[in-house]
């Protein structure tokens, strides 16, 4: 094949999800010649017309949208002294890929953490003793304020026409959001979906029982919007076809239906798809980027040069190609020096399911981010210190969907014959769930780094993941079993089965979690602790910016899409304001 | 990919009264969903793609006890919805297990929390282990698989399923674990029964009639509020079926 050289463009993009359909929109919109490269397909909405999205099997089952592991699979060991094995078929999380990347079929849940979230390691200096945590912890602060990072938030909300009941404006506690919330400088954009029933049964339940629920702030939003890049988003109608599928009614915020018809239109903007970048060529002295190589449909190797390289893939790939390309100092787990592939974390759920023989809860009619959450348990609202763990979760009645191969039955069915078909025929549209999604710290031995054995269809390395539940995640999960199984005995349903992380559980690869890695290339005020700036700026290649979720120096209990979205309109902020007339680093350490 | 069957005159015209609107049919005497039913294929007249002859008892023979017919409630069973003829047009499909990440080495002996670690393509895992269990009964009943009665499958299934007493690496197949076959066939079998019938299964859109699922309706704003009250409407299909 051919090698070809490109023009110089003034951005280069790597990932056309989320964080780069943003970061190229704001920046053409500045004036730069912008040229994004995505490893995937095209995605536009005529492939989405009703009813082809409707389709269990193709969507949820076969992952029709999915990246596949053949492509991108990557190894996981539980600890150091393993030899990893690939991630042959995707289990507990599952990578996007093509335009609108995971942005194109997420659940939509669109939440911000809390004031205390971004700045952990503050609370926890001051709220636990020493000694009461584990030593090989890790956990950082974001390198912001919550002053500086809100707007950017209310920025991204109003891009995605952000549906939800505020809670706290400007410091005033309002009835029925969120009484935990950072203050908001302005209103939720949209009112709150509409309650299904387990919702409203959960939000009575959980208020009764002293907490305070208020409905999942969501990006698939309860009116028709227009936001400010002027696309138009159209009122869900919660046809229950959503975690894992494009949307088939315009109706939940993705790069497609928020920014891409924008975009597409300014003719400083350019785009390619099945365009694999494998790596940034840096300049002799390591300092700054000329471009980046990337295999094109044909299979040509092309060079493109650019003045700035953003990196936007999904978190895990975003990370590989930082260490494929020497950007960043690779990360010791034992000497702890080196930045890339440090503080990797992901994150455990659970929860209970209640059957009830009186109830049809019509569960297929919903939006994937319909349900009622509670924060009373996230850091520094209640008694962490006290239970000797660090963390929380939210707590939630979320049903992203009703179609029936997902369906629960309840324990003691039989997983085939004449007692399954008869308990599918008689329990299904009969339960509801009570769910957790929590926490995950960062530790000393938890990271990313290159496999030595298992490599890609070029091969190149894949990246190798080292991890496993700590105890610190396992105690965690104890406490809330207890609370969750208080609210579905106050539920009093027929039946229930419990799911929760026993103490000494293995990290599970086969069943789904969600797909909310993050770290290995995080934001800190340090260049020894961390691999970017505040402003997703390499500290060490300073014409290279990486946002996405690799940036969270831990995890924290909220959805990461919002952050991800806030972090990046920051950082493009800051090349507009200030990189563009002083190229260089924008912190000085 | 979808059903691939031949055309004939019969399927010409089912598929000429599909198109008609409902009120239509209504006249004609026949319904959407028999319609539908009507214009799938008879599984006693499928000629599979996939499967050879003997594999192909063994499926009928397996997926009929996974999901039987009868019983207490409308359900119906795997061989009334065609399950088997989904399996195997599946397996025919060339995407179908092309999103494995194959490349060794392979640790047969990891653990199950490290998931699919076999060396098998799922097209290869069905011919290996249907082999060996018709094998395996033939030695211990003298029968194949499909020649046993009701009770002996439902004893070999629970055999295959809990790796008890039928051990593939004794019969020469160290790589693949009974148990992880009868979990592929499992979850083929119920994807069968429950997905759309565009691919084979689900023949009528029985299934989803017995247990209430609306199919590909998929809009529902006037719905949501309507709290516990049972949703009145048949599925649809994404060809346009109605029930």
């Amino acid at each position: 094949m051919a090698q070809i050289t490109k023009k110089e463009v003034d951005v280069v993009v790597c990932g056309l999800g989320w964080a780069g359909s943003l970061m190229s929109i704001e920046l053409a919109l500045a004036g730069l010649e912008v040229r994004a490269l995505e490893r995937g397909g095209e995605r536009d909405y005529p492939d989405f017309a009703y009813p082809k999205p409707a389709d269990e099997y193709a969507y949820n089952v076969r992952n029709k949208v999915f990246a596949t592991p053949k492509e991108v699979a990557v190894t996981v060991r539980y600890n150091m002294d393993q030899t990893a094995l690939p991630t042959r078929k995707w289990g507990a999380f599952a990578p996007g890929t093509g335009v609108g990347g995971a942005g194109m079929h997420w659940t939509a849940v669109l939440i911000r953490p809390t004031p205390t979230d971004i700045k952990l390691k503050t609370y926890v200096d001051q709220a636990y003793k020493p000694g009461i945590l584990q030593d090989d912890m890790r956990v950082m602060d974001f390198p912001f304020s919550w002053e500086e990072i809100e707007p950017y938030f209310y920025k991204f909300e109003l891009i995605c026409g952000q549906s939800g009941t505020t809670g706290n404006l400007r410091g005033q506690i309002l009835e029925g959001g969120d009484p935990f919330e950072g203050p908001r400088s302005e209103p939720y954009p949209l009112p709150a979906l509409d309650d299904t029933l387990n919702n409203v049964m959960f939000k009575e339940a959980a208020k009764k029982l002293g907490y305070h629920p208020f409905p999942n702030p969501s990006a698939c939003v309860s009116r028709a919007w227009k936001n400010p890049y002027g696309n138009q988003i159209a009122p869900c109608n919660y046809c229950g076809y959503c975690s894992k599928y494009p949307c088939l009614n315009y109706s939940k915020a993705s790069p497609q239906t928020a920014v891409m018809d924008a975009l597409k239109r300014l003719p400083n903007f350019s785009y390619e798809v099945n365009a694999e970048v494998v790596k940034v060529v840096l300049h002799e002295d390591g300092k700054t980027a000329k471009g980046v190589i990337y295999y094109d449909v044909d299979g040509n190797e092309v060079f493109q040069p650019a003045k700035i390289v953003v990196l936007s893939s999904f978190q895990l790939y975003n990370v590989r190609l930082m260490l494929l390309s020497g950007i960043g100092k690779p990360y010791n787990p034992i000497t702890e020096e080196g930045v890339v592939g440090r503080n990797y974390a992901f994150l455990s759920n659970g929860g209970a399911t209640l059957f009830f023989k009186d109830k049809n809860f019509n569960s297929y009619a919903t939006a994937g981010a319909t349900g009622q959450m509670f924060n009373d348990i996230s850091p520094g609202n209640f008694d962490g210190p006290g239970l000797g763990f660090l963390g929380g979760a939210k707590i939630h009645s979320s049903q992203a969907t009703g179609t029936p191969m997902a369906a629960a039955l309840p324990k003691g069915t039989p997983a085939w014959g004449m007692g399954y078909k008869e308990g599918l025929e008689q329990w299904y549209n009969h339960s509801m769930k009570i769910s957790i999604t929590t926490t995950c710290q960062s530790y000393r031995d938890i990271y990313l780094d290159l496999d030595p054995h298992y490599t890609d269809h070029r091969g190149n390395p894949l990246l190798r993941m080292t991890f496993n539940w700590k105890e610190n995640e396992l105690k965690l999960q104890q406490h809330l079993k207890g609370i969750v199984g208080d609210i579905a005995k106050e539920l009093n349903p027929d039946s229930m089965s419990m799911s929760f992380l026993p103490m000494g559980a293995d990290f599970d690869i086969t069943k789904y979690v969600s797909t909310h890695n993050v770290g290995g290339a995080v934001m800190g005020d340090n260049p020894k602790t961390s691999a970017l700036n505040k402003y997703l700026q390499s500290w060490d290649v300073h014409n290279v910016f990486v946002p996405g979720g690799n940036a969270f120096p831990q995890n924290f209990q909220a959805n990461p899409t919002d952050t991800i979205g806030a972090i990046t309109l920051m950082a493009a902020q800051a090349i507009k304001e200030q990189y563009l007339k002083n190229p260089g680093p924008l912190v000085q350490a | 990919m979808l059903l691939e069957k031949p055309t004939t005159r019969r399927k010409f015209l089912l598929g000429a009264l599909l198109a008609l609107p409902v009120s239509d049919l209504l006249l004609k005497g026949v319904t959407a969903a028999q319609a539908a039913e009507m214009a799938a294929p008879e599984l006693a007249d499928y000629k599979p793609i996939f499967f050879s002859a003997s594999e192909w008892q063994f499926i009928l023979a397996a997926t009929d006890r996974l999901i039987p017919a009868g019983g207490s409630g409308k359900a119906p069973g795997a061989l009334e919805t065609n399950v088997p003829i989904f399996i195997d047009q599946q397996l025919h499909t060339p995407e179908f297990g092309a999103e494995i990440y194959l490349q060794g080495p392979f640790d047969v002996h990891a653990p199950a929390t490290m998931g699919y670690q076999i060396p098998f393509t799922p097209q290869q895992m069905y011919r290996t282990a249907i082999k060996l269990v018709d094998q395996w009964t033939q030695t211990t009943y003298q029968k194949a698989f499909h020649e046993l009665s009701t009770e002996e499958k439902d004893a070999v299934l629970t055999r295959i399923n809990k790796n008890d007493g039928l051990d593939f690496a004794a019969l020469g197949e160290p790589a693949l674990k009974a148990s992880q076959f009868f979990s592929q066939l499992l979850a083929d079998t119920k994807h069968g029964y429950l997905a759309d019938p565009m691919y084979g299964g689900n023949k009528g859109m029985k299934a989803w009639i017995a247990i209430g699922f609306p199919g590909a309706r998929a809009s529902f704003t006037e719905w949501v509020k309507q709290h516990n009250v049972p949703y009145p409407l048949g599925p649809v299909s994404l060809l346009g079926q109605r029930a």
